[in-house]
């Protein structure tokens, strides 16, 4: 059959939970996914985690099996990528000639990792971390040796450097900028992963900036930063960002500029046709009402949930505080709302103990927490966020003081 | 064979196949009940795996740590059975466990 009532494209997390809530809500038309990798939806977050460490199977990593998929009526088109979409005649064009036609269209892509744009940034034993190719490749040249650099202080790079330390190798990290996760965090919590990766053996090096990748015979050697210094390494894994996967949907006439836009149900600017996950751009009241595209397995969740409760007639969701977290040898981060655009900071415990949180506010209002194995931080913190509190940052210091008793206290 | 009895949020019951060291959020998942969202994939970083675990079995289920009791408050539904199903690893000895999903948040 070449339509489907439904079609999905994008067998990640926010796909994949698209097709199953529309089962949920009792949808009985044909619903059909498809994937540019040839594996049924499975979980990413392990891929930088577990499953690099080799502790986690893919088929533990598999978000339903397989059978769940046929019992359900969803059908599985993978290993196919979009060349086009036609809106006037709600059509799919594959790069392998296949065509496929819509009802209703849930643009679910995601993105694809960015590549260093220097010379040598094509070595094969360069990686990304972002599908399970990846990280099978990755995997696959372990043996070569010891020396890995990791370009990219956010989570990605921070969290396989922790791995691949953990399993012997001699782990370089740059970061362009003057700090660890500049993106996503505080300075606060910057300083902390980046004394915790040191002590644990990593050589982390902020404000370092690649000038090219070396090699010889076709094959990495090394790594020259613009200093001029070289820095040896058997492989190099790019951790800087994707770039999200909307070209086909933007020439199609999408609005859209660094994702594609959505309204507050998840719709883009053409008719019948949804977006949801790393790859939309939408207005966010964690943000002030800032169009901010988020990329996390919550959000993908989320908005799946938004998207088909709206191509159903039902209300959405009451809107949810962004949630994240990140997994570094014990440390455990959680991460409760949109810090960007903070005026202060409010730090709770001491990181010495390895349990703290940091507060973010903007004009006095909690805006986000970053929880560092604090999790009753992090649960009783999202009511503030939710709430957008003032709070005394004085009391919000003081961790004798639970965080539930500032909701309960100044609610309304 | 060592079972896990499954409550779905429809009130059917499903037999599950229990194996060894695998969660039993991970044992309801594969066994394609489709409920349990377990957005976080079992890091015990968030609540939507809730169960309800049945009472008789308390004593011989891991103990609850902190994190499992504080992310359990983020949960409308907490009850005195509350249990993250992510935090259940499967033994022998859970053989005959009966698990209810909690409702969705």
């Amino acid at each position: 059959m070449n339509a489907s009532d439904v079609v999905i494209v994008g067998a990640g997390h926010g796909g994949s939970q698209a097709a199953i809530v529309l089962r949920q809500l009792n949808f009985d038309g044909a619903i059909t996914i498809v994937g540019d990798e040839p594996h049924l939806p499975y979980e990413r977050p392990p891929l930088s985690k577990d499953y690099l460490a080799g502790d986690k199977t893919f088929e533990r990593c598999l978000i339903r099996p397989a059978a769940f998929w046929t019992e359900q009526r969803i059908t599985m088109r993978l290993g196919h990528r979009v060349a086009a979409v036609r809106p006037e005649t709600r059509r799919l064009e594959f790069q392998d000639g296949g065509e496929l036609n819509y009802g209703v269209l849930i643009w679910a892509a995601g993105g694809k990792p960015r590549m260093l744009a220097c010379p040598g940034a094509d070595f094969p034993e360069v990686h990304t971390v972002r599908d399970r190719a990846d990280v099978d490749a990755l995997v696959g040249q372990l043996g070569r040796g010891d020396r890995v650099v990791v370009v990219g202080g956010g989570f990605i790079g921070l969290e396989a450097a922790a791995v691949l330390t953990k399993l012997g190798k001699r782990v370089v990290v740059l970061e362009a900028l003057d700090r660890l996760l500049p993106r996503v965090a505080g300075e606060g919590i910057s300083r902390f992963y980046e004394a915790e990766h040191r002590a644990q053996g990593v050589d982390v090096r902020t404000d370092a900036a690649v000038e090219c990748l070396e090699g010889r015979d076709g094959h990495l050697t090394g790594v020259r930063l613009k200093d001029g210094q070289v820095l040896p390494a058997d492989l190099v894994i790019v951790g800087i960002g994707i770039n999200p996967s909307v070209a086909p949907i933007l020439a199609a006439g999408a609005v859209g500029d660094i994702g594609v836009e959505v309204d507050e149900a998840c719709r883009t600017s053409l008719p019948n046709v949804y977006a949801i996950g790393d790859c939309a751009v939408q207005a966010n009241p964690f943000a002030e009402g800032r169009r901010v595209r988020i990329e996390s397995v919550q959000n993908a969740t989320n908005q799946a949930g938004v998207a088909t409760r709206h191509l159903m007639g039902l209300d959405g969701p009451s809107p949810a505080a962004p949630w994240f977290w990140s997994d570094q040898y014990d440390l455990k981060l959680q991460t409760v709302g949109l810090a960007a655009g903070y005026d202060a900071t409010v730090l709770r415990g001491d990181p010495a103990t390895r349990s703290f949180s940091v507060v973010y506010l903007r004009d006095g209002r909690v805006v986000a927490l970053d929880c560092v194995n604090a999790t009753r931080d992090y649960v009783q913190g999202r009511r503030l966020v939710e709430l957008g509190l003032r709070i005394d940052p004085a009391l919000l210091s003081d961790v004798e003081q639970p965080l539930k008793e500032f909701a309960s206290g100044q609610a309304g | 064979m060592a079972t896990l009895h499954v409550s779905t949020r429809a009130g059917v019951a499903v037999l599950v196949e229990g194996k060894d060291n695998h969660s039993v959020m991970e044992l309801i998942r594969a066994s394609g009940i489709g409920d349990i969202e377990a957005i976080c994939g079992g890091s015990c970083a968030c609540a939507t795996c809730h169960v309800y675990v049945d009472d008789s079995f308390r004593d011989r289920l891991p103990r609850m740590t902190e994190d499992e009791d504080d992310l359990l408050d983020t949960s409308t539904h907490r009850g005195e059975r509350s249990r993250l199903s992510c935090q259940l690893t499967w033994t022998e000895q859970l053989d005959g466990l009966r698990v209810e999903i909690a409702p969705a948040d």
